[in-house]
């Protein structure tokens, strides 16, 4: 079996795998009957719906014809990472870790850290550049967010703040 | 009259110097991010919303007007210049926008494209002002069998607007409503789908999925393909001011532009991208004078027919969401979040209860218009300047700009690892081509949906029936399946496929 559309088999297959996975997750919940309706009873209608036109999306993948395979092509596993793992480190930074006893290092560290890392998604970044950037922004936000608008923020971490 | 003295009432609120200086600020960091290519005004709204959230309602609220405004005016300046939408109504403004900006004609291309939004901005104020009473009056006929019907019309709407494969667009709305039920169950009170994380049984923030797939997921499948060279044509606007032929030539379609667009905007699912559309394609169909420009080439009817439309369409769907309390698309979608936080519940009880926040907001609207006028044509320096800042620069700024505002909803840093999930996930829509927007607007009404079906096969003891014999159900209903079939119908499948390619 051929697949026609890459896009949409795979799109299908997610569709329908949620679908069934919220489905089941439902039948966990007391479903009850139309009339007097359990918490189950909407997300096991919709789940199973949606399973079925995941479904249907992936039959019409095999059958019907699209141009050039509809070829999801390659991920961008440099921009991912790099975006993602910004955030992530921005928010470590920022506020602590407490499972792992990690304190404070406010929104200056934090800010600092994301822009070098988003930074890096980008092939060609410049360090000089990157950290002028970083600076602009993180006199920015703290002239924005906690001077203007009174955001509550751990702003500096936790030696200078005590 | 009491459309005057609403209406005054609206604009006591609104012209108070601090509601002013509000709106002003919103319609000025509106057009800022709006102008950068490739951020829409969803996520413009969702990354300013933060700022928002100090202001009493009243404000907070014409602000976030005034942002939306300027993100979708920011993003029409955007495509007559460099040729990017920002957003997808502001596409077929590149069309000709864009061939008249290479023309050198760039300066009456955006006087054009403001003086008709400004002038569709207030006929739109007019009929939401017109129309909100009666509109009120019939939403106090709904009971939770109509409200399902109405909201099932609005879904489909969505659907049959959005891009791409319906099928995938029927299904990001289920897993949008789905994801919308996440979280404590307000009838029996049990955690649904919370996996016993206390953060969860609060649901998920709407401000996390709309960040992370629209912020987060944008940045890593635009920064996927290599940087656009960016034709700027930025020092040819010279002369903003429209000649006397073109004057001649767009005022029919400014009046065109705003009698759709106002009528579209009110449509479930409708709003400011099928009016600039349906517009555009209005457009083309009439006859041509001798000596026109062809579409295409630099058509001043097609930036200017296109522009009032959208401006009408973006104004005229708040009309559902402020009389039925029903956002009919994405951005409605995001307004009813920003209300919730502000503890104002969107519905007909707003106009009765919360008077001068229903006037003023309605009269911000007009204020916002003006200003946009005001801030656009003599500023366009600025944001032309704006424009010629390479993306990686912006990129990180927008990388934070997220993840400082999903922090601060909740001053927890959960929020952060679900705006990073949700970046994943919507990097991966983006990949297998399911447009995100239906999943949004599902997402806030699934709660709204779940309750209303509940309520409503409680009263009519279990019987389904109940959604088909009550006329008005019956005939929103009716109206959603209408709108399904016309769009399956082959003919319309081609040209709805045709429309929605060009990006």
């Amino acid at each position: 079996m051929n697949i026609k559309s890459q896009k949409d088999f795979f799109a299908g297959l997610m569709f329908m795998g949620v679908g069934v996975a919220f489905a089941w997750g439902a039948t966990t919940y007391k479903v009850g009957t139309a009339a007097r309706m359990g918490p189950g009873y909407f997300p096991l209608m919709l789940g199973i719906l949606m399973a079925i036109i995941g479904a249907v999306i992936i039959f019409t993948a095999l059958v019907v014809e699209a141009k050039g395979g509809d070829k999801i092509g390659k991920w961008a596993w440099r921009p991912l990472f790099f975006i993602i793992a910004a955030n992530v480190v921005f928010g470590i930074l920022l506020a602590g870790l407490r499972d792992i006893g990690l304190p404070p290092f406010g929104m200056i560290v934090a800010i600092y850290a994301l822009t070098f890392i988003a930074s890096m998604a980008q092939a060609g970044s410049k360090f000089k550049t990157t950290l002028i950037l970083a600076t602009v922004l993180a006199v920015g936000s703290y002239l924005v967010f906690v001077q203007a608008l009174a955001l509550q923020f751990p702003v500096w971490p936790w030696f200078i703040t005590g | 009259m009491d459309l005057i003295s609403n209406l005054s009432l609206g604009f006591g609120v609104a012209f108070t110097p601090i509601n002013l200086m509000y709106a002003f600020i919103g319609c000025f960091l509106g057009t800022l991010i709006g102008v950068l290519p490739g951020i829409g005004p969803l996520a413009t709204m969702a990354m300013l919303l933060p700022a928002t959230y100090a202001l009493p309602p009243v404000s907070a609220l014409i602000m976030l007007a005034g942002i939306y405004y300027g993100a979708s005016y920011g993003g029409s300046t955007t495509a007559i210049l460099v040729n990017l939408p920002g957003e997808s109504s502001s596409v077929v403004t590149c069309i000709d926008g864009y061939q008249m900006a290479k023309k050198g004609r760039a300066g009456p291309a955006l006087a054009a494209a403001g003086l008709g939004s400004f002038f569709a901005g207030s006929v739109a104020t007019l009929v939401i002002a017109t129309l909100a009473l009666p509109m009120t009056e019939l939403a106090f006929k709904f009971g939770p069998a109509e409200y399902f019907s109405l909201m099932t019309l609005g879904l489909i709407g969505a659907v049959v607007l959005a891009r791409g494969s319906l099928l995938k667009a029927v299904a990001m709305v289920l897993l949008g409503l789905l994801l919308g039920l996440i979280g404590t169950d307000v009838n029996s009170g049990v955690a649904r789908f919370s996996f016993d994380v206390p953060e969860l049984t609060d649901g998920i923030g709407f401000i996390v999925i709309a960040m992370g797939v629209f912020g987060y997921g944008e940045i890593i499948s635009n920064l996927a393909q290599p940087e656009h060279e960016r034709e700027l044509f930025a020092a040819k606007v010279s002369g903003l001011m429209p000649t006397k032929q073109d004057f001649k030539d767009m005022t029919p379609a400014v009046l065109r532009g705003t009698a759709l667009g106002s009528m579209l905007g009110i449509l479930p699912g409708g709003g400011a991208m099928l009016s600039a559309f349906a517009s555009y394609a209005l457009e083309k169909k009439m006859k041509m004078k001798p000596g026109e420009i062809p579409f295409g080439q630099g058509n001043i009817r097609g930036v200017a027919g296109p522009e009032s439309a959208n401006n009408a369409g973006a104004q005229t769907s708040f009309i559902p969401l402020l009389t039925l309390g029903i956002p009919g698309n994405a951005i409605m979608a995001l307004m009813v979040g920003a209300m919730t936080i502000h503890n104002v519940q969107p519905g007909p009880q707003v106009m009765t209860s919360n008077p001068e926040l229903f006037w003023g907001l309605i009269a911000s609207m007009w204020i916002g218009n003006a200003m946009l006028i005001i801030l656009n044509l003599p500023l366009i320096g600025i944001w032309v300047k704006l424009l010629t800042v390479p993306y990686r620069y912006l990129f990180p700024a927008i990388v934070l700009f997220c993840a400082i505002g999903v922090y601060s909803v909740n001053n927890n840093t959960w929020d952060i690892w679900m705006v990073g999930i949700f970046g994943v996930i919507g990097y991966i829509f983006i990949k297998l081509g399911a447009e995100p927007a239906p999943l949004l607007l599902g997402f806030i009404l699934g709660p709204m949906m779940e309750e209303n079906l509940r309520r409503a096969l409680l009263l009519s003891r279990g019987d389904w029936s109940t959604l088909v014999t009550r006329p008005l159900s019956a005939g929103l209903l009716a109206a959603a399946v209408l709108m399904l079939l016309v769009v399956l119908l082959p003919s319309i499948k081609m040209k709805r496929e045709e429309a929605f390619v060009e990006d």
